[in-house]
């Protein structure tokens, strides 16, 4: 009973949370309000057994994609009333390409639950041993089965980060930065100069 | 008893909100890149949901490099963003093409 109390609330935060995002007229609401949504979904995969991927959207969405979404955010200045002006001329558009969208999703599920389609059966052959939580099952299989695909993820996000850096970095004027190699190729002896200056005449620099 | 179709319903829902906010914050590309987290937080959902059924912990590896696709996603889209900012002083996605690289 408590597990369908439990789903009900998760799903019905998720989707109104998820219908906020797409609507607030603030960005850093609809930020807001898509961290709640993360929350929720955390919340349905843990009632469905999966406890790592429900920390995982956790710690990645809410404390990673969420928090650099609040970052650009609020670093751009920008008129945000001025992008919504197409919002009331596209809502008959954009509800009638969902209401389609969402009518065939039901439908295929429709014959999915009528028995015309064969999805096959799992072979077993990744099921959660006996007695094993769900993070050891799958901490087992990604470093096991799919540990090169671990790997490519691992490159992945090497390469989003690399992206990210090279497309803001930039290169300020006016600012004295620091030439390592300077530094270190100074030497005692040319650095520092030995003069005996005479009497009521100045020394050269 | 909540059954696999509860769990594909919540999903293909979440999926149509994040298709249905693509097309009416057409301009604003920060929204637009909210909706496809949503889109993917969907498709996760629906992973998660048949891996757990099913009794198969595959989906739930593939969910995993979903979300790690999505991070650097986020990541790449938002450092465009910036530089177009920039370049720009807005975001207005009605003149993208004139980035030219």
């Amino acid at each position: 009973m408590i597990h369908v109390i439990a789903f009900y609330l998760f799903a019905v935060m998720t989707i109104a949370s998820g219908a906020i995002t797409i609507l607030a007229r603030n960005p850093v609401h609809s930020v807001l309000w898509l961290i709640l949504a993360f929350f929720n979904a955390a919340g349905l995969m843990v009632l469905a057994g999966a406890e790592f991927i429900a920390m995982l959207l956790v710690i990645v969405y809410v404390g990673a994609v969420a928090v650099l979404f609040l970052f650009v955010v609020m670093m751009l200045d920008i008129d945000f009333t001025e992008l919504r002006a197409g919002f009331i001329r596209n809502f008959p558009l954009g509800i009638a390409i969902a209401l389609v969208l969402l009518a065939e999703i039901v439908l295929g599920v429709g014959a999915y639950r009528a028995g015309a389609l064969e999805l096959g059966t799992s072979d077993g052959s990744a099921a959660p041993a006996m007695g094993t939580t769900n993070i050891e099952a799958v901490g087992a299989l990604l470093y096991g089965r799919y540990l090169f695909l671990f790997e490519v993820a691992g490159i992945i996000l090497l390469v989003a980060m690399i992206g990210a850096i090279v497309l803001t970095h930039r290169q300020r004027s006016g600012v004295r930065g620091q030439n390592v190699s300077k530094q270190i190729a100074r030497r005692p002896d040319e650095a520092t100069v030995n003069v005996k200056p005479e009497v009521g005449k100045g020394v050269q620099l | 008893m909540i059954g696999i179709e509860h769990y594909v319903v919540v999903s293909s829902i979440l999926f149509v909100l994040g298709v249905l906010g693509i097309f009416l914050n057409r301009k604003n590309v920060i929204i637009i890149l909210m909706a496809i987290e949503l889109i993917l937080l969907a498709v996760n959902i629906n992973l998660v949901a048949f891996s757990s059924f099913l009794g198969d912990l595959t989906g739930q590896v593939f969910a995993m490099f979903v979300l790690t696709v999505a991070a650097g996603e986020a990541a790449i889209g938002l450092a465009i963003l910036v530089i177009y900012f920039r370049g720009r002083g807005t975001i207005a996605v009605d003149d993208v093409n004139r980035m030219k690289g």
